[in-house]
């Protein structure tokens, strides 16, 4: 058997047994003086194919008419928010490229192929032709597997890029003028437990925001996952009938507006605590690592986010949300 | 035209291994070589269709099936994409594939044909496709699995795919994609030293498998909410495609099972079970749950808005058995303001300073009419119904012989009752309760039952203190 897998089971048996999750979540990074790179933003930007879907561009087969607009005008001004903000990259977290052995990156220049979502092939067949930063991929790549995550580099090139990391990836940014840096969800959580993704992912940030300041470069980093994430079963004979869209239950809102009011108030380490009862009770997109990894990668910020829009998609709560790090720079260096 | 049938059923695994690289292990070797014999066994059987329910396929808005005539692709699995590309066309019957669509919708089930250009087909029902039906010589249909069908959604689509198999006289052979443990390791192993990722998983995996070898399928399906959570790691989909095979082979515990080989895919539990419809005399089904022909559950919640009609007035007619005198004896108790039994018993009984009374259902005495509504129709099919009402007469119903006995609802000392769905009617009869028998303050058991003996949701059975004799 190759040597990383032993090394795995032990630093997960390891986190299990006996390290104080919270101490480590707590402890601030250490600065690393001798880097030029910064994390300008990071951002909770969810997927949803039918915000690409309502808003018609040519890469998209289908045609809207609209629809989902809160949660469209909350991109616009995500966007308008960082329309100044130089950066070179964008490194993102989808939970829709789902791996059950370890945790893998795109690892070649370029992607270019039609993506059509298997829940939704109806509203998604999108045209898709992206970069790859794949400087940063193996920067990243590697210190991960020296902090004993498994790790894998995609290499093939008839990979399909999943259609979170596309649809975050339109709305974001249409122009895709942008290389990116594309993490999978390592299920972890379905192989133990919530406890247990989170450790991995907040040393997955860790690592990543190490990567990020060593490399040199601007980075905006992006979990592409929802909050609530409890789905119709049904969808309407038109998906953009706005008068059947709303949230499916009260208490998948309460626990939305519970993470809003941390996110906007800066108590993200009251997340990460909390992130086992709220992925478990509002069958929550969080399990795919990809909130706690973000926080991670931006050392658990205490100052207040920027609530940029929230809305319901097919009853699922999603919440556009930018942590202006530039603006917090002793944070980020 | 001859009526159509199953003539096979196949369990095989997922994962690429056996397509990209079999020659790397032996165990992948031993499953590729028993994917081949199934491909002639199919072959053999003249069979004319071929149906995937692939595990990796899952859906989310009801239940989808393939209906592009010829997909065309390049697979890459998200975790094993350095062992390589698989490309394929398949040969898929879209006409069979809108023809079940309808019959789903018949059956009361949300579904939708796709037929997209460019569609992921599975990895799934790739491989399945790839090795069982490698010239593309049978036509195939694929259908997704839902993650929120329960077994009674996942039977019904399973007798919605029967119906058109019959109908239009197919050969068919029905095929689920799946793992047996689904736990892989989480982490890089050489091909060399795979195994089961677990004792207790290969275990479990061996005593499902004595099971299917004796063509005891109806008994995997009945363990599989317990297999889930033995063996499989936490994803939504759980191990339900054992619900569809069953249905498809009219839930049989009698079929002649083989199994072909069982090896491990990176840790998982991966197996090729041949299951022919032939009779083996293992035994017969023993059904445990509600025989399902038709699904009613939760798939409108887009228009919840759109209040149900409750019928609360008591209907007319109901199906059920045939109505008794109530007995008579010394301690009997027996009243004509109360229904009469379905059997040879009395209302209540009297022993000591005790009253035992039969089991009490909703029944009208003189019409014998339902408040609230039967729960299914003469023919078995489900019907909405209201709990609180149907509680409500309960306790009318015996509120009438405790005071044929010269008490009241106020003696009530324990009560068991029945529920025959506890999740859609627990909350209504406990409201019923509380504002009922809850105020007398007897002590209350209360269990979930497959069925009661007329078409009604729920039946208390009652012990009270007896009136003194005068």
């Amino acid at each position: 058997m190759c040597q990383i897998a032993p090394l795995f089971e032990a630093w997960v048996y390891g986190r299990l047994n006996g390290r104080n999750a919270d101490a480590d979540i707590a402890t601030k990074h250490v600065a690393l003086s001798m880097t030029q790179g910064e994390i300008v933003a990071g951002c909770l930007a969810p997927h949803p194919p039918h915000l690409v879907y309502a808003e018609n561009p040519p890469q998209n087969e289908p045609v809207a008419e609209g629809g989902w607009e809160q949660l469209r005008w909350g991109y616009e001004r995500l966007r308008e928010s960082l329309k100044d903000v130089e950066y070179d990259a964008i490194v993102l977290l989808s939970p829709h490229w789902q791996t059950y052995v370890g945790t893998h990156f795109l690892g070649l220049p370029n992607f270019k192929s039609l993506s059509v979502d298997p829940v939704f092939p109806n509203l998604f067949r999108y045209h898709y032709d992206l970069n790859i930063d794949v400087d940063l991929t193996s920067k990243i790549h590697d210190k991960a597997a020296e902090a004993g995550l498994a790790v894998k580099m995609m290499e093939n090139p008839d990979f399909r890029v999943d259609y979170g990391t596309i649809t975050t990836g339109h709305m974001f940014n249409p122009a895709w003028d942008k290389p990116l840096v594309v993490i999978s969800s390592n299920r972890s959580r379905d192989y133990y437990s919530v406890e247990v993704m989170q450790e991995m992912m907040i040393e997955l940030g860790k690592v990543t925001r190490e990567a990020i300041l060593e490399s040199g470069k601007k980075v905006v980093v992006i979990a592409s996952n929802s909050l609530s994430h409890r789905h119709f079963t049904t969808e309407s004979a038109i998906p953009e009938d706005m008068s059947k869209e709303h949230i499916t239950s009260h208490a998948m809102h309460l626990w939305d507006m519970r993470m809003i009011d941390y996110f906007r108030t800066g108590q993200a380490q009251r997340i990460l605590n909390e992130m086992p009862e709220f992925t478990e009770q509002a069958i929550a997109e969080s399990d795919g690592g990809g909130l706690s990894w973000l926080l991670s990668t931006l050392d658990v910020p205490t100052y207040p986010a920027t609530l940029h829009g929230y809305g319901t998609i097919i009853g699922t709560g999603n919440a556009i949300v930018e942590w202006p790090e530039r603006d917090h720079k002793e944070a980020s260096q | 035209m001859t009526e159509g049938e199953i003539v096979g059923s196949y369990i095989v695994p997922v994962h690429p291994h056996t397509v990209l690289v079999p020659e790397q292990n032996e165990g992948w070797q031993r499953l590729r070589l028993a994917f081949d014999e199934a491909a002639q066994r199919i072959k053999d059987a003249d069979a004319d269709l071929l149906i995937i329910y692939s595990t990796t396929w899952p859906s989310i808005i009801g239940h989808q099936i393939q209906a592009n005539p010829n997909p065309e692709w390049v697979m890459v699995d998200d975790d094993f994409h350095d062992l390589g590309s698989i490309p394929y066309s398949f040969n898929i019957d879209a006409d069979f594939a809108h023809a079940w669509n309808e019959a789903n919708e018949k059956r009361g089930l949300k579904s939708r044909t796709v037929n997209y250009t460019g569609f992921p087909i599975d990895v799934g029902s790739v491989v399945a496709l790839k090795l069982l039906n490698p010239d593309n010589a049978i036509p195939a249909v694929i259908v997704s699995s839902n993650v929120y069908a329960n077994r009674s959604e996942t039977t019904v689509l399973a007798k919605a795919c029967l119906d058109v198999i019959k109908a239009t006289g197919r050969k068919a052979v029905a095929v689920t994609a799946m793992s047996l443990s689904n736990r892989m390791f989480t982490a890089p192993i050489e091909p060399k030293d795979d195994k089961i990722h677990s004792l207790k998983d290969d275990e479990w995996n061996r005593k499902i498998l004595e099971f299917l070898g004796e063509g005891r399928l109806e008994d995997v399906g009945q363990l599989s909410r317990t297999i889930h959570k033995q063996i499989r790691v936490q994803k939504v989909v759980a191990f339900k495609p054992m619900w569809w095979l069953s249905g498809m082979n009219d839930n049989r515990n009698n079929l002649t099972g083989e199994v072909l080989a069982y090896e491990a895919i990176h840790g998982a539990g991966g197996a090729v079970v041949h299951l022919d419809p032939a009779a083996s005399g293992a035994g017969d089904k023993e059904y445990d749950e509600d025989d399902v022909e038709y699904f009613a559950g939760e798939r409108n919640v887009l228009d919840a808005e759109e209040e149900t009609e409750i019928i609360v007035e008591a209907t007319p007619k109901t199906s059920g058995p045939a109505l008794w005198e109530p007995t008579t004896g010394a301690d009997s108790v027996n009243s004509d303001a109360a229904p009469k039994p379905v059997g040879m018993y009395p209302h209540a009984r009297r022993v000591g300073d005790l009253l035992y009374l039969s089991g009490v259902g909703p029944r009208q005495p003189g019409t014998n009419a339902i408040p609230g509504g039967p729960i299914s129709d003469g023919q078995g099919n489900p019907l909405e119904y209201d709990i609180k009402a149907q509680t409500q007469a309960v306790v009318d119903n015996i509120t009438r012989i405790l005071e044929e006995a010269g008490g009241s609802i106020e003696d009530v000392l324990d009560v068991t009752s029945f529920l025959v769905d506890m999740d859609r009617d627990f909350s209504g009869y406990n409201e019923v309760w509380a504002n009922t028998l809850g105020r007398v303050g007897p002590t209350r058991t209360t269990l979930a039952i497959r069925a009661l003996p007329t078409p009604i949701a729920v039946e208390m059975k009652v012990i009270a203190k007896a009136p003194k004799l005068n």
